[in-house]
């Protein structure tokens, strides 16, 4: 591009304050990184979600369990295909930090209730055969150096064994991944009727159910029979579509998505600031030259579009520079150390960065642009 | 419309131009007439404050007049839009000023070229061009030297040499020698000069210095606002 060198050269011409506007945009959007990985990792789930799969718990609360014995009668209620389900097991691997999620489940129902999990046919067929079995995702496994044939051992607060033990030993028969890389793969299942036979409490209790509806469309229509169907009975239930459930767990830490873009707005005001108040200065001193680039033949529409140009420059570069930083300290993974299972950053979220930070060179580019167009050139070349 | 006759390069016919500041009035040019013919080189001599460089803008297309009809290679510039008299300036008018005027963050050969940067000619083109101008003011072995290590010759050089590059119908110098020892200035004399015998440029140049209007082929005087004392060398 012929107009570059100009557009460049006048960036440079005061490299501190260039620089500390370019680092202020860099930090900016490392920021916007980060909550947006953070955003991910806490409703990503969101978008995952099965749009044909209903989850049912207790209308209390999540932490109340509901009886086995439901599963035939959800399986009854017209409009559902399939029903399984899970209980929050809520162990440790070693030490408290070391925390991830494990359920005991139903394999052969879970696999086909979730078909986005991927697992070999052959480890498939281990866990199915072997009862202290247990499938663990990929990420989980990296992190502990899990390999198949481990056996490991997690310790939960709140499930006792017979024994009055709370450590319970699980055998790795399989590692699976997901069909799509922003699904979580941290989480451990293994059987149900192991950990049921081996409790000493809740017998028979589950901690939710998963069904899976013939018609998506008719989803609402079987949550509100499932309710019905429970309606009076000890365990009142609530059914909801996975995604709601989903965003229900998020929303137990508030509304993320309101939290991110108010820090978010906050943070690019200020920038617009900065990177505005940089713009003016730096079109208010090169008045002159501006007549001279009017006096030699440039129109207005021209000074506008290189002033806008350097202005966008300035902040795609600094925005450029922040995304590609949070991508390489993203890509590191999960800072919490478990907390935040799907920590990555969305390609969506890279180009609508980038799509800010060239918005953001627009919007604090075009009073000064202005400014400099309305110079009447004599008047201009008088203040050279 | 078109007054040009023969070849009379620009015509000025009753011109006034009148500044407001504020609520006084200040009439700086009164029914001012003018003829350049192609190939001259006109000397506006005059005290400070008498209209040279408000004429010159005139001519230039920098600014409009009040009252009059400023025409320059066949062009009412007062008809013109903004636009359209950027474009024409760009096409047929060259500007060399007092204090150069140069990028300070752009060398010497970046300079020349920012005109052209406003044509399609391409990269190699356009350092074609540069190199030829640059050749022509003496100063192509310095062509990417930064504003700040060249002197205020050279750098006045590289003004003429960015004033010349597009080969413009008018060049126009406002005290171009104005900040200049005398030996620099008569260097920047005798380019002008050999532009205009050499080259057959056109020139207009605003001084109040004598010994540069003795350049010229005419000097005219310019004093409150009206043209006098014409005399033909």
């Amino acid at each position: 591009m012929k107009f570059f060198q100009l557009i460049w050269s006048n960036l440079k011409r005061k490299k501190l304050r260039t620089s500390l506007t370019l680092l202020s945009i860099v930090v900016a959007f490392i920021l916007f990184g980060f909550l947006s990985a953070v955003k991910q990792a806490l409703v990503g789930g969101v978008e995952l979600a099965g749009a044909d799969r209903l989850v049912v718990r207790h209308k209390v609360s999540i932490i109340q369990l509901l009886p086995e014995s439901y599963k035939a009668r959800i399986e009854r209620i017209p409009g559902v295909v399939l029903a399984t389900h899970q209980t929050w097991f809520g162990g440790v691997y070693r030490d408290q930090k070391n925390f991830f999620m494990q359920n005991p489940v139903v394999p052969e129902e879970f696999l086909k209730m979730h078909p986005e999990l991927v697992l070999p046919p052959d480890q498939t067929k281990a866990w199915l055969q072997t009862r202290t079995g247990a499938i663990v995702g990929r990420k989980t496994a990296e992190r502990f150096h899990w390999k198949i044939g481990d056996k490991v051992p997690l310790r939960t607060p709140i499930w006792q064994k017979e024994d009055g033990s709370q450590t319970w030993e699980f055998d790795i028969v399989g590692i699976y991944d997901g069909k799509d890389k922003r699904m979580d793969t941290t989480a451990l299942f293994f059987h149900y009727d192991y950990f049921d036979e081996a409790r000493r409490g809740g017998k028979g209790q589950v901690g939710w159910y998963s069904i899976r509806v013939k018609d998506p469309g008719q989803a609402p229509e079987v949550a509100r029979r499932v309710d019905e169907e429970f309606e009076n009975s000890a365990a009142e239930t609530k059914a909801e579509p996975e995604g709601a459930f989903i965003q229900g767990w998020a929303n137990a830490i508030g509304n993320i998505v309101l939290i991110v873009a108010a820090i978010l707005g906050a943070v690019f005001f200020t920038i617009l600031l900065v990177a505005g108040n940089t713009m003016a200065q730096s079109v208010r001193e090169r008045t002159g030259e501006w007549g001279v680039l009017k006096a030699i033949g440039y129109s207005n529409g021209q000074v506008v579009w290189l002033v806008l140009a350097e202005s966008c420059l300035l902040t795609v570069l600094g925005g450029g520079l922040g995304l590609a930083v949070a991508w390489l300290m993203i890509a590191r993974g999960d800072p919490t150390g478990g907390l935040l299972p799907t920590f990555l950053f969305p390609r969506r979220d890279v180009l609508v960065g980038l799509a800010i930070s060239l918005a953001l060179g627009l919007v604090a580019g075009i009073f000064p642009a202005l400014q400099a167009m309305r110079l009447r050139v004599a008047e201009a070349l008088r203040r050279m | 419309m078109n007054n040009q006759s023969d070849n009379t390069l620009v015509i000025v016919e009753g011109v006034a131009k009148v500044f407001h500041r504020g609520a006084e009035d200040i009439q700086v040019l009164a029914d001012l007439h003018l003829k350049v013919p192609a190939g001259e080189f006109l000397a506006l001599m005059g005290p400070s404050g008498s209209g040279k460089t408000t004429l010159l803008n005139l001519i230039g297309g920098l600014d409009r007049p009040s009252e009059g009809v400023v025409e320059v290679a066949g062009e009412r510039l007062d008809q013109l839009s903004d636009r359209r008299l950027a474009a024409w300036r760009a096409r047929h008018i060259g500007f060399v000023f007092q204090l150069y005027n140069l990028m300070p963050m752009l060398t010497a050969e970046r300079n020349v070229e920012l005109s052209l940067l406003l044509t399609h000619l391409s990269k190699a083109e356009r350092k074609k061009h540069v190199d030829a101008a640059l050749a022509v003011v003496g100063l192509l072995p310095r062509a990417r030297h930064y504003p700040r290590t060249l002197s205020g010759g050279e750098q006045q050089r590289v003004g003429i040499a960015r004033g010349i590059v597009t080969d413009p119908t008018l060049l126009l110098c406002d005290e171009p020698t104005g900040d200049l020892d005398r030996k620099a200035g008569d260097g920047i004399l005798d380019l002008l000069q050999a532009l205009n015998r050499e080259h057959g440029k056109t020139i207009i140049m605003v001084t109040h210095d004598p010994h540069a209007s003795a350049r010229a082929s005419r000097t005219l005087h310019l004093d409150k606002g009206q043209l006098s004392d014409e005399a033909v060398k």
